[in-house]
């Protein structure tokens, strides 16, 4: 058994997605059409006094333009996880006249076309009565509040004596980490196409969260849940910022249940830099003290982080802290300022990746204190139980990532003085730092269907924004079925089908994975107690015991020639289909295990020492993130965490205006990501160890974890180079003059 | 104002009446449902929208339709032939050169016109030939082995 679990066969969606035929949410298409472009607010603290749109409705075409003035009210949706039903930010649009930060929706033009709605978009005049709003964290400290509790646990997290401890290190460091607002900008913008036949209102969307999207437009809109329907079958990426729910779902389905009529609402660049969230800036204060051979005994970890005046959100920065290293003496402390900026939301790995510089940066910083190797520094600071719940890991390798990573890297040829190692003239750097990420699962489930042509189905409300579900989902289906994979066809991304929990978190595979397994055994099991209860049937009154799939046909276990394909099972008893489902809740209450994903990450760069010029030459992950479900696919995404991070380090950053509060940098050319020139050849090798206790599967996620640590890896690499700690990201050559 | 134009698009003639405004990309994916092209940016900065315009990749935001009257347009839908992948878009699907898939139709589009470019004939020049198309799944490495098979192929095919 056990070859189409993990096998590196191709993406299933990958030839409907390199023929340009698969149909993302802004390619629907309908008759009748209206498009809907958002006017956003220039002004970052105020009040709108009046919206002339007089000159905007004179274009042609221009059918109506939505503003608080003539909007309907919406109902407040639930904003709670745990229900499936989140808000990107709890104010609801076009309700009233205040404004809280540039980039607010302040109206949707809605035209006959495209050019026409944009164009009236721009003749839109807002009279606003401006106040000064308030964009620095830092300035702003005295109206900081500090959070009670993140994810329903206590804030702040105090574990032993950390003053004690501290004043009775040896070795005593504090220091500063500071990262700035950075964008997901996935390539696809956000869109909603609204279609409402005056009962069913039916939406096509970028989401990672087709059941959360469900639930807050029909209880915004006081409409049954069963009557709003959401399809988001392609997501062309999203990386947090389609998770929750963001103000143009409601109002494309707002403007096409008024104009009876179907609703394009596209997002442009610019809209994506403040209306679907961003991860927030940090401020990262740690205070360390450690005894001369390297043990940590003391550990504060002080994070100021910022929110917006309609949002609650906390980047969770302390969690590294907290959850990686025995720090036996341990403060976490959270400052949260409201700031006339857009409501921040998770972002790939939110809190480990922001965290993780600066905890990896400082172990670092004290490798060269103590003169200590910093892979050796780690291992000395090894948690053997998870330091906070003190449980054993369900299954710990990373001791086994960081010396494969350092082997396959060629660590033990690194001369630890900084600037020691040239390339040419080129200084040369080598740094190092653990990845790591919470195994997270929710409760999920699926459906799988034998059919009569032999080929069999999966469903369920998930979402593949490029991660893999489409292969996976079938891979699982295929082991269980032993069906080959493409005798199976995935299907997700739809509300309707079997509920499963957002794509974010790293838990897709964790949550959905296993109900697809619980479902296709449902599955054959009724096609087994099918068959023998089938007269004509070889199989008529066997024991089930001695049956087995293989192939797409029923065998005998102990005579493989008695055989029978699903198909004429199922066409002899007039059988379309025979499908089981399966609903699958982790089990909480015993909570006797720690599952948490490690990792290792080795960097190499090259800096000229008179121009500063920063280049990554090389990179190596080594990750334990339990059972690989495919080789080939897992590669590419830990790849994309890792190039995710190298934005990260070297170029990401949201600039603001600090008169206006405007992004000033919100497009492409001016906020950078990584190019493909940027990119080094980078070596990704798992330790592929099935999680004994975490699900059936033994699979944890792997979305996130890539992107934590790369940031502190090449921080570390750029010191070991030049001898200049950058502890501010990006790292910028003009720092390092 | 309304033009009208002719495009032949993928090999298809296509009397067009169209607004001045219009951008090809609109064009392309509003009026002739093309929608195989992506739009990123709608600025130039990232490559999605990549057709090729008379043989020459271009970034279809950036075009207005009425200026491509007369002239041939490729886009992704026009780069498979009778339901066989383009070898291009076999190497992509095979090196795993995608994610999201977003980019991937001006990737390829991209990489069809990059190919016939008169560019070094090595791996270095793919990489910086190809860095006008983002990724932000970052398939880049995969993308790049994608391309590069390709390439070395049709080098060793002028060679022997
Ligand atoms: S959409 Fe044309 S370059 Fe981005
Ligand atoms: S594959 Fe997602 S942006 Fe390239």
């Amino acid at each position: 058994m056990n070859h189409w679990i993990g096998a590196p066969i191709d993406r299933a969606d990958g030839i409907l997605k390199v023929t340009g035929e698969a149909s993302y949410a802004a390619d629907f298409n309908f008759e009748n059409l209206i498009y809907g472009i958002p006017i956003l607010s220039t002004c970052a603290k105020g009040k709108v006094v009046k919206i002339d749109d007089s000159d905007a409705l004179k274009i042609p075409g221009v059918l109506t333009i939505l503003t608080s003035q003539n909007t309907p009210e919406f109902f407040p949706a639930k904003s709670d996880f745990g229900t499936a039903s989140q808000m990107g930010e709890i104010r609801l649009p076009l309700q009233d006249e205040t404004i809280h930060y540039a980039g607010q929706y302040l109206g949707v033009v809605l035209a006959e076309t495209l050019e026409s709605a944009e164009e009236a978009e721009k003749l839109v005049k807002v009279l606003v009565e401006e106040e000064p709003p308030i964009l620095e964290m830092e300035k702003n400290l005295s109206q900081a509040y500090s959070p009670k509790a993140f994810f329903g646990e206590p804030l702040p997290v105090i574990r032993g004596n950390f003053e004690k401890a501290f004043s009775e290190a040896e070795i005593k460091l504090e220091e500063i980490y500071t990262t700035p607002v950075e964008h997901h900008n996935p390539m696809e913008p956000h869109a909603s196409i609204a279609v409402w036949d005056g009962e069913n209102l039916t939406l096509y969307e970028s989401t990672q969260w087709v059941v959360g999207a469900r639930n807050v437009v029909a209880d915004a809109l006081k409409l049954p849940r069963e009557k709003v329907k959401i399809i988001s079958w392609f997501v062309g990426g999203g990386f947090g910022c389609k998770g929750f729910i963001w103000p143009h779902t409601l109002l494309s389905s707002l403007a096409a249940m008024q104009m009876k009529r179907p609703v394009k609402v596209l997002l442009s660049r610019r809209h994506l830099f403040t209306t679907v969230g961003h991860r927030p800036a940090t401020c990262q204060k740690l205070t360390l003290g450690a005894s001369r051979s390297g043990k940590i005994s003391a550990l504060k970890h002080h994070t100021i982080t910022h929110t917006s005046f309609v949002g609650e959100f906390l980047e969770g920065s302390g969690g590294a802290s907290q959850n990686l290293y025995d720090f036996p003496n341990l403060q976490v402390i959270y400052q949260v300022v409201r700031l006339n900026k857009g409501t921040p939301t998770f972002m790939r790995a939110p809190g480990e990746s922001t965290g993780l510089f600066a905890l990896e940066s400082l172990l670092d910083e004290l490798s060269y204190k103590l003169k200590i190797d910093p892979i050796e520094l780690r291992l000395k600071n090894y948690a053997e139980r998870h330091p906070e719940t003190g449980l054993p890991w369900s299954s710990s390798n990373l001791k086994e990532c960081l010396q494969i990573g350092a082997e396959k890297f060629g660590w033990k040829n690194r001369n630890p003085d900084p600037g020691s190692m040239k390339q040419g003239n080129l200084s040369l750097g080598w740094g190092m730092a653990v990845s790591m990420f919470p195994g997270f699962r929710s409760p999920g489930s699926a459906r799988v269907k034998i059919l009569p042509d032999n080929t069999a189905r999966v469903e369920s409300a998930t979402q593949d924004m490029g991660t893999g579900t489409y292969t996976t989902m079938k891979q699982i289906a295929a082991e269980i079925l032993s069906l080959p994979p493409e005798k199976i066809n995935s299907f997700l991304g739809d509300s309707s089908y079997p509920a499963a929990p957002i794509s974010g978190g790293s838990m897709t595979s964790a949550s959905v994975g296993p109900a697809v397994e619980a479902a296709a055994k449902k599955a054959l099991q009724h096609l087994i107690d099918t068959a023998i209860k089938d007269k004509a049937s070889l199989f008529y009154r066997c024991s089930p015991d001695d049956l087995q799939a293989k192939n797409g046909n029923l065998i005998f276990k102990t005579d493989p020639s008695k055989a029978e394909t699903f198909g004429e099972i199922l066409l002899r008893n007039n059988l379309p289909f025979l499908e089981g489902e399966a609903f699958i809740k982790p089990d909480q209450p015993d909570k006797k295990y720690a599952f948490q994903s490690h990792g290792a990450q080795f960097a190499e760069v090259l800096v000229d020492p008179y121009l500063k010029t920063i280049r990554l030459n090389r990179m190596v992950g080594i990750f334990d993130v339990g059972k690989i479900l495919n080789l080939k696919t897992a590669r590419s995404q830990a790849i994309g965490g890792m190039i995710m991070g190298i934005g990260m380090a070297l170029y990401e950053k949201t600039v603001y205006d600090l008169t206006t509060g405007r992004v000033v940098n919100d497009n492409l050319s001016d906020y950078l990501i990584p190019v493909m020139a940027d990119i080094p050849s980078i070596d990704v090798e798992f330790i592929d160890k099935p999680d004994p206790y975490f699900n059936s599967l033994g699979v944890r996620g792997l979305g996130e974890i890539g992107i934590t640590g790369t940031a502190a890896a090449i921080a570390n690499a750029v010191y070991h180079a030049t001898g200049i700690r950058i502890r501010d990201l990006p790292i910028t050559l003009e720092k390092l003059l | 104002m309304k033009y009208s134009v002719t495009l032949r698009v993928n090999g298809k003639e296509q009397k067009l009446n169209l607004d001045a405004r219009a951008t090809l990309l609109n064009a392309l994916r509003e009026i002739l449902h093309l929608t195989g092209t992506k739009k990123g940016c709608d600025q130039g900065q990232c490559g999605s929208c990549t057709v090729l315009l008379n043989g020459k990749r271009v970034n279809s935001c950036l075009v207005l339709a009425v200026m491509a009257d007369g002239k041939t347009v490729t886009t992704i839908e026009g780069v498979s032939s009778n339901g066989e992948l383009h070898p291009l878009q076999q190497s992509f699907l095979s090196h795993d050169g995608l994610q999201c898939g977003y980019c991937t139709p001006g990737q390829i589009v991209s990489a069809l016109g990059f190919l016939n470019e008169p560019w070094d004939k090595t791996p270095e020049a793919v990489q910086i030939g190809m860095s006008g198309n983002l990724c932000r799944c970052g398939a880049y490495p995969n993308i790049a082995s994608a391309i590069e098979e390709i390439r070395s192929s049709i080098q060793e095919a002028a060679s022997s």
